[in-house]
């Protein structure tokens, strides 16, 4: 027996600022981790420990680099991450399919 | 979840999705540099008549190269400001869009510059090649950038069309002062407006 996909929904990517997250991550190769708190005007500690769940759920991955002489951190989706991201998706489409007449 | 609730949810992936693809690094800083420095060159040449094609060639290109040699530095000074990697995705697509119809502006000009004579008088022809491309350099640029910058590239085409009508007027209104006028209003004034428009408007969605 199938659960409803409601209930299938991930928890952690349905947080809504981990799904923002999700949502450019998925959108982009990588993004910086000022490109995110800018465009999601989040604060950092805020984001930080997002990006810290969902790096523990594996679906996303933490780059320390330096641009010049300044650090660059970058984020990306896993595979894992996108795989998890396209289930979230297809779940959401189920429920509003079932709604339809 | 309701089915209300899973359709916003979608729309708001898909808003940020479309967000994340969007180049916005230092436009109003870039579109204001271009515009003053359209309007100054568009000054100084009209004060120190630039009349010849040749000339106006010259001098115009030298223009272009210094505005965008100013906007990469702009834009590599912001990227450094924001710790980004200067050669982003959204950066990669924006100068993909720009490059063919800029390229072919190049061409032309270079074409037109090379086959003139030494007398030959520069008029509203070759500005009216260069809005054409840099609009659709605009336009194609606009779909990896806030739509503004596809409105700006529609705005210079049909100005260029204008402007082309002029080519078959008196020759009060086709000769090297008028061309002169011509890319200093478009390349110089247009960009200041829409740069303050950018300005602000930018301010206020960082203060949302």
């Amino acid at each position: 027996m199938s659960l409803e996909p409601s209930l299938q929904l991930d928890r952690v990517i349905h947080e809504k600022g981990r799904l923002a997250i999700m949502s450019l991550l998925a959108a982009a190769p990588k993004l910086s981790f000022t490109e995110l708190r800018d465009t999601l005007n989040m604060t950092d500690g805020n984001i930080t420990t997002h990006i810290r769940t969902l790096q523990e759920a594996g679906y996303v991955s933490v780059t320390k680099s330096f641009e010049g002489s300044r650090p660059l951190t970058t984020c990306a989706l896993t595979e894992s991450g996108r795989k998890a991201f396209a289930n979230y998706i297809n779940l959401l489409e189920q429920i509003v399919q079932r709604a339809k007449p | 979840m309701n089915s209300n609730a899973a359709a916003e949810h979608l729309q708001v992936i898909r808003t940020l999705m479309e967000r994340a693809a969007l180049y916005r690094r230092a436009l109003a800083p870039i579109t204001l540099f271009t515009g003053g420095v359209g309007v100054l060159a568009g000054i100084v040449a009209f004060s120190f008549h630039v009349e010849t094609l040749r000339a106006f060639g010259a001098f115009w290109l030298c223009v272009a190269v210094i505005a965008v040699a100013g906007a990469f530095l702009l834009a590599r000074r912001q990227s450094l400001k924001d710790r980004e990697p200067f050669w982003s995705p959204p950066t990669r697509r924006v100068a993909q869009a720009l490059l063919a119809p800029l390229t072919v502006g190049l061409l032309v000009s270079a074409i037109s510059i090379a086959g003139a004579s030494s007398q030959d008088k520069a008029d509203v022809a070759l500005p009216v090649v260069w809005m054409l491309c840099y609009g659709c350099a605009l336009h194609a640029a606009g779909f990896f950038a806030p739509r503004g910058v596809r409105l700006l590239g529609w705005f210079f085409i049909l100005c260029a069309c204008g402007v082309f009508c002029t080519l078959f007027s008196p020759e009060p209104l086709r000769n090297a002062a008028a061309a002169n006028i011509v890319m200093g209003i478009f390349f110089g004034v247009v960009h200041l407006v829409y740069g303050t428009y950018f300005h602000f408007t930018e301010k206020q969605k960082d203060a949302a």
